[in-house]
């Protein structure tokens, strides 16, 4: 199999692909977003802290 | 308790005290992204390169391998989510209310990618991006059972609350849940019926079906990881006033 063969699918590249890029982007999503939002958390509290 | 061995009792005791959950939960951490990653490229690679076409449906099929782990997820992880609920509920156990509350948005994610994916998947198979029957349409309303325990949380200030309101509602949802199941056993659908859960002889070869075992396992993992990362979140935000937190904070400085 080439690699233009895999990527095709047998026709349904949008389909499978679409599917695959979709998924992707929301699982990562999932870890991203409460990450940034504890660092977030962690660093005003560091900030309010300090001033005390 | 005494039919419970005292290391157990004493796992969960430890398990349930947030700064013992928060420090555990960063440790395991690098481990289960670690296992994550190798089931999920072991199952890539067995359903995307050496799984074979499907004789009927050629390629379109491989949208299996994440179509069907993540329907499995989004009923799998609303169970979980109405147990810690209805413990939270019962033992008043702050761990489990945010482990209930933590798991809303991952098993929505999978409710909605089982969802378009099986759209994606319909358009070319059946010609249709959506048909009202009773499998699409029932797993649309567990996406709104997600959603209203998500906008319930959110609604309500004192979380302590939020969490028994949201228990109630996802308890009453759990109907729900054999109703997804088996419906494409009670109703005619376009949708097909079960073929890997049939316990005699599952009707799905066996290079197509360990690729599929392999990324349902791998999304047990990524569930078990981002409802780490929500819940510690989550717990920061309850505890921003407990003496761990702000010794915890004195210390990275």
């Amino acid at each position: 199999m080439t690699m233009q063969e895999f990527f095709a699918m047998g026709g349904y590249a949008f389909y499978v692909w679409t599917s695959y890029g979709l998924t992707l982007i929301v699982l990562l999503a999932n870890i991203i977003i409460p990450v940034a939002q504890r660092r977030q958390f962690l660093r005003s509290l560091a900030l309010k802290q300090k001033r005390h | 308790m005494f039919l419970i061995p005292d290391p157990v009792v004493r796992f969960f005791h430890r398990m349930a005290s947030p700064p013992h959950f928060y420090a555990l939960t960063e440790r395991l951490m690098p481990w289960l992204v670690v296992i994550f990653l190798l089931l999920t490229a072991a199952g890539l690679y067995g359903g995307l390169y050496l799984a074979p076409s499907d004789y009927q449906q050629g390629d379109s099929y491989r949208i299996i391998y994440i179509h069907v782990p993540s329907a499995w997820m989004s009923l799998f992880i609303y169970v979980v989510m109405a147990v810690a609920g209805a413990i939270g509920l019962v033992w008043r156990i702050k761990l489990a209310e945010i482990v209930a509350i933590s798991s809303a948005p991952v098993g929505a994610s999978f409710t909605f990618i089982a969802l378009v994916t099986g759209s994606l998947w319909g358009k070319p198979m059946w010609g249709t991006w959506w048909v009202w029957d009773a499998r699409l349409t029932s797993e649309l309303i567990l996406l709104f059972l997600y959603l209203g325990v998500i906008g319930l949380y959110g609604a309500i200030d004192d979380k302590r609350t939020a969490s028994r309101a949201v228990a109630i509602l996802a308890l009453v949802g759990v109907v729900n849940i054999p109703i997804i199941h088996y419906s494409v056993e009670w109703w005619n659908t376009l949708h097909q019926g079960p073929t890997v859960t049939k316990m005699d002889k599952p009707s799905i070869h066996v290079s197509m079906l360990i690729p599929l075992l392999l990324m349902a396992l791998s999304f047990k993992f990524y569930y078990l990881i981002a409802l780490l990362q929500r819940a510690r979140t989550e717990l920061l935000l309850r505890e921003r006033n407990a003496q761990w937190v702000k010794n915890m904070i004195s210390e990275a400085k």
